[in-house]
């Protein structure tokens, strides 16, 4: 690294890293809740890119579009958990091995 | 140099926060270490001048999302005890693949010549006057929007989570 102040690199690479982690949650897990966290996850992976372009560009349309994420996020969040309470009340689990009727 | 070094500790922290998350073995823990996740995530912003940004983050996230889940996982008395876990194969299956997608991100991001900004010493971007300047001339009718779906949101919730009547 040339320049002593963080480059923008670092922050692709971070931002990878944590999306990746991510994906691996979705894939290990088998709580639904968790799965869900892990999609948070992701999401603010993506967010912190954004938040980076915009700062290294000097644009504010970026921090805009997080807000808009953020948005997005808190409505997915708010639906996601009633669908899980209202799973949990019907089969007693949240296990997503155990909801495969719509499995092929 | 020292906001290099600080960059540093939030990045450490905030991945060995994430693979708390997807390791650890109850769900109160992966909650917790979510939310300490976030607040680095936080301090990101604030590294990067997008101090609105930063407290709208941790006001959503750490505020309203993580104080949701974690009364999600209490009514839902989820415990270490009730975990279900894959099989070990799918295990490594699932730490393969996410490492396969890490390593295809990173390639690419490393064939791809970037054009290398250099940040601005004094930026005022993220202050909140400029963002909600933006938020409120350019992008008024997706604010105006967003309310609708907030509003749909809340009614979802509240019809996917009422007890049936029979």
């Amino acid at each position: 690294m040339e320049s002593p102040e963080t480059t923008q690199n670092w922050y692709l690479l971070l931002s990878t890293v944590l999306f990746s982690i991510g994906v691996m949650g979705v894939l290990f897990r088998r709580n639904a809740l968790i799965i869900l966290m892990c999609i948070e996850l992701m999401l603010n992976a993506v967010n912190l890119l954004l938040v980076s372009f915009s700062a290294y560009s000097g644009n504010t349309e970026g921090q805009v579009f997080v807000f808009f994420i953020m948005v997005v996020a808190a409505a997915e969040v708010a639906v996601g958990l009633a669908l899980m309470v209202s799973i949990y009340r019907n089969i007693g689990s949240i296990d997503i091995n155990v909801l495969n009727k719509l499995k092929w | 140099m020292s906001s290099q070094l600080i960059f540093y500790i939030l990045s450490a922290l905030s991945i060995v926060s994430a693979l708390f998350v997807v390791f650890s073995r109850s769900p109160i823990y992966s909650v917790l270490s979510l939310i300490v996740c976030f607040f680095s995530i936080a301090g990101h912003y604030v590294m990067l001048n997008a101090q609105f940004l930063a407290i709208v983050h941790i006001i959503v996230y750490a505020g309203a999302i993580m104080v949701l889940m974690l009364f999600t996982v209490m009514l839902l008395n989820l415990n270490k005890s009730t975990e279900p876990h894959k099989t070990n194969l799918t295990k490594i299956m699932a730490i393969v693949s996410g490492g396969l997608l890490m390593l295809t991100l990173l390639a690419s991001i490393k064939a791809e010549k970037l054009g290398v900004y250099k940040a601005p010493e004094v930026s005022d971007i993220g202050y909140v006057q400029n963002v909600g300047m933006k938020l409120f001339t350019d992008f008024l009718l997706p604010f105006e929007i967003s309310s609708v779906l907030f509003v749909s949101a809340m009614i979802a919730a509240v019809v996917l989570a009422k007890k049936e009547r029979n």
